[in-house]
């Protein structure tokens, strides 16, 4: 294998694939990264047993061949590497890589590329298109509401699936920790009709979107009841899904929460920030007591004090005190793009929903703290 | 009453004041007698009940009184206390219980009663807070005070409320303590231990060094064998040497230690006594009768250990968000293995949830010999907010152990129990 390449177009490639290799591997060659050549391009492979993640850049091949090098070091270096340099790869024997630029020379250890495993994706049943900006709002507004809590397995991920509403079809993605739910839909993408309901783990979707960070075109969505492919150009990230069933949420969604309460987004999530000072890891809770033109919240540590701040809001039903973790609050009033963020609610002791506005595309729900 | 007269001494059994000179009480003729020099000066105590949970086994059964008692047995079977008429035939705490039968086979063996020894515990726990709020307690039956200012509350020095004291507790809850006062923690300690039981002891500033100088290391506190040993070998046995030698020589040779051995060779002990504080974790282990390696018979201990946490969590209205997984290999290294938990919980089987996997991944095929699990970074628990989520199957699992709870309040604990741990047999009361 010999190839020359420009270096900023390898580091691109190589930081999205080098993402996903764990810093502490127990089986070698996960550590590496499989570099291929062939007519006119490199193919760069990196996995982590669940995920994978491959990218094709274009270089001058010269010699065909395939090979696999531990990723954090090449990455390393080739970000050390001037800016314009170009690289030329070569592999020097069956244990080594070489790579030169200017006057720098490195010889990695390697290992056979038929030892690397190979992500079986299998056969996908299902195809459809997003805009990269449709597929960031759905992971966006829902991931901080995943569940990080091992042993619930199936809530750390996001559910995405397929709905019929009486609004049409949509696509939805749903995330819930049991504190906290968050709700995300949109029109259902064509050939997404009869998709089965996927849970997508947590890291698959934090890497999903450092890849599709600066993306802004149109991104493939294929998927099976196990495997899921994203294809953003010239990258691909494939991932298992999990394996269990995530709980019926629309029975715990409120339906007939009909006290409502509108606030200033920034000026509400503003307040809280400020009254949960007061506040330490043991009790976060923050009190909203909520009457006709204002919303009291106060915060109460026996250990550290009190707080207490008024925020304008318009409200035309009974008083209510409820309380709130400030955290979750502070999460999905962090989601909201609109001035005004809206609450509805039930009683003091019921599920609370909340929404960015008349945003109807993204809906949260909050269990309520006793205060 | 004059000043002077105090300095002399009093009476431990009546309190009448004692002229210098007397043997004997000129009241109630009692030879029990405190007199120090600096009787009316020192104000940090110590309290250790005699004998504990033998005494209080004899409170309630007279016809011990003058048996040579052991508690004890259970599952690994040592003496956890004796009585003083069976030390008088060599059996000790923490001895196996085979040997102590061996020295005194007429002895009466009990079966440890905790809930009876916390309660009579408690009991003089109260008694002492009655004098000052400053009381640590150290263990079920001891612990420290400090009377620093309380003679204007009580009208009493420091000396006489707690001979008052030993004298209460005597009566009202039949059982006797040692006293020991000093002017720190550490010289309490020790004088409690000088004249037991039913003692009284002082040691003051003046006498503070040469009592010491003639003592072993071993009674530093925090030296213990490992640490005589290092000691032996450079020829360091008498506590005498140690306040011969210079801080800077100890705490190159000991560090940390050697600035203790330093201070505390020299009677120096700045620490205060620190008030009861609140429980900082709750758990609950347990030592095998015989080491295990099977993960699902590790697995079913687990349940019934996260059970008892979760049992005492809901007595105490406390939750915890973190969860700590112990074991211990036959070999006695510790494992212990941490998760938290996205809010705080006083539920068995979240318990269980969280410190199974921890024990999956520990669980390889090893022996084990103790298993426990606790419950920490607690806050005060609200079980309407525990019972219900926006996971449907988390609710109903959080109400069907409310549901148990319910059922084991009406019905008693072993009324109900998880398929995973029925033996079809009545469950036996374990010991907490």
């Amino acid at each position: 294998m010999r190839v020359t390449i420009e270096r900023s177009a390898f580091l691109k490639s190589l930081n999205h694939v080098q993402s996903v290799v764990e810093r502490r591997n127990t089986i070698p060659i996960l550590s590496n990264v499989l570099v291929e050549a062939t007519a006119g391009k490199l193919r760069l492979t990196a996995t982590d047993l669940d995920i994978e993640v491959v990218e094709e850049v274009a270089a001058d091949v010269s010699q065909e061949g395939s090979t696999t090098a531990s990723a954090h070091i090449m990455y390393d270096i080739v970000r050390k590497l001037p800016d314009g340099a170009q690289l030329e790869i070569e592999q020097a024997d069956e244990n080594r890589l070489s790579i030169f630029a200017g006057r720098s020379r490195f010889a990695l250890q390697s290992l056979p590329p038929q030892d690397f495993p190979d992500l079986a994706a299998g056969e996908m049943t299902h195809r459809f298109h997003l805009s990269a900006h449709e597929l960031k709002m759905l992971i966006e507004k829902t991931r901080f509401a995943i569940s990080t809590e091992e042993t619930r397995y199936y809530l750390n991920g996001i559910y995405l699936h397929d709905v019929t509403t009486p609004e049409g079809p949509l696509l939805r993605a749903v995330a819930t920790d049991g504190h906290r739910l968050a709700q995300v839909q949109l029109p259902r993408p064509e050939g997404a009709k009869g998709m089965p309901g996927i849970i997508v783990p947590r890291k698959t979707v934090l890497e999903l979107m450092k890849l599709i960070e600066d993306a802004d075109g149109d991104i493939e969505v294929a998927l099976s009841s196990a495997k899921i492919r994203f294809t953003v150009g010239a990258l691909t990230l494939t991932s298992k899904l999990i394996d269990g069933t995530f709980p019926d949420y629309e029975r715990v969604i409120p339906r007939g929460n009909d006290r409502k309460m509108e606030v200033d987004t920034r000026l509400f999530a503003q307040a809280v920030d400020r009254v949960s000072t007061i506040s330490n890891e043991k009790g976060r809770a923050v009190k909203l007591n909520i009457s006709h033109d204002k919303v009291t919240l106060t915060v109460n540590n026996p250990d550290s004090g009190s707080a207490e701040e008024e925020v304008a809001a318009s409200y035309a039903s009974d008083p209510i005190d409820i309380g709130f973790n400030s955290r979750y609050l502070l999460d999905v009033t962090a989601q909201f793009k609109g001035a005004t963020a809206s609450f509805h609610f039930a009683d003091a002791g019921s599920p609370t929903i909340l929404r960015d506005g008349d945003d109807m595309s993204a809906l949260y729900v909050l269990m309520p703290m006793r205060v | 009453m004059g000043a002077q007269d105090a300095m002399d001494g009093f009476c431990r059994d009546c309190g009448t004041d004692v002229p210098q000179a007397a043997h004997r009480c000129p009241a109630c003729r009692s030879p029990r007698l405190a007199r120090h020099p600096e009787l009316a000066a020192l104000s940090i105590a110590h309290l250790d009940c005699d004998a504990f949970y033998a005494a209080v086994e004899k409170r309630d059964n007279p016809e011990l009184k003058d048996k040579p008692v052991i508690i004890g047995g259970g599952t690994r079977g040592v003496v956890s206390t004796a009585c003083y008429i069976a030390r008088i035939h060599g059996v000790k705490s923490a001895m196996p219980m085979f040997k102590a039968l061996a020295l005194c086979p007429q002895a009466v063996v009990i079966r440890p009663d905790m809930a009876k020894y916390a309660k009579a515990g408690e009991q003089v726990r109260e008694k002492m807070r009655e004098l000052t709020p400053l009381v640590e307690p150290l263990s079920i039956d001891e612990a420290f005070m400090d009377l620093t200012g309380t003679q204007r509350l009580h009208g009493l020095t420091p000396a006489r409320s707690l001979a008052a004291l030993a004298r209460r507790v005597e009566a009202e809850i039949g059982i006797t303590v040692s006293i020991g006062l000093s002017h720190n923690k550490f010289l309490a300690k020790l004088a409690s231990d000088l004249d037991k039981p039913r003692g009284f002891s002082v040691i003051g500033q003046a006498e503070t060094l040469p009592f010491l100088a003639t003592r072993n290391v071993g009674s530093i506190w925090g030296v213990g064998k490992a640490m005589q040993e290092t000691l032996a070998q450079q020829g360091i046995t008498k506590i005498a040497q140690l306040q011969k030698m210079e801080k800077n020589d100890l705490m190159r040779q000991f560090g940390s230690m050697g600035v203790r051995l330093y201070h505390l060779s020299r009677g120096q002990d700045l620490r205060n006594v620190e008030p009861e504080r609140d429980a900082k974790s709750i758990g609950g282990e347990t030592t095998f009768t015989t080491d295990i390696r099977d993960p699902a018979e590790l697995e079913k201990i687990l349940w019934l250990m996260a059970e008892k946490v979760s049992r005492h969590a809901k007595a105490d209205g406390l939750a915890g968000s973190t969860v700590t997984l112990k074991l211990k290999t036959a070999d006695f290294k510790s494992r212990t293995r941490a998760a938290s938990l996205s809010a705080p919980t006083q539920l068995a089987w979240r318990l269980f949830q969280a410190a199974s996997p921890l024990l999956k991944r520990e669980a390889d095929g090893t022996a084990f010999r103790l298993i426990g699990v606790s419950l920490s970074h607690l806050s005060q628990a609200h079980p309407e907010d525990e019972a219900q989520s926006l996971d449907p199957d988390y609710t109903r699992r959080a109400k069907a152990e409310t549901a148990m709870d319910t059922l084991r309040a009406k019905f008693g604990r072993a009324a109900v129990e998880q398929g995973r741990v029925f033996t079809g047999k009545r469950a036996e009361d374990d010991e907490d």
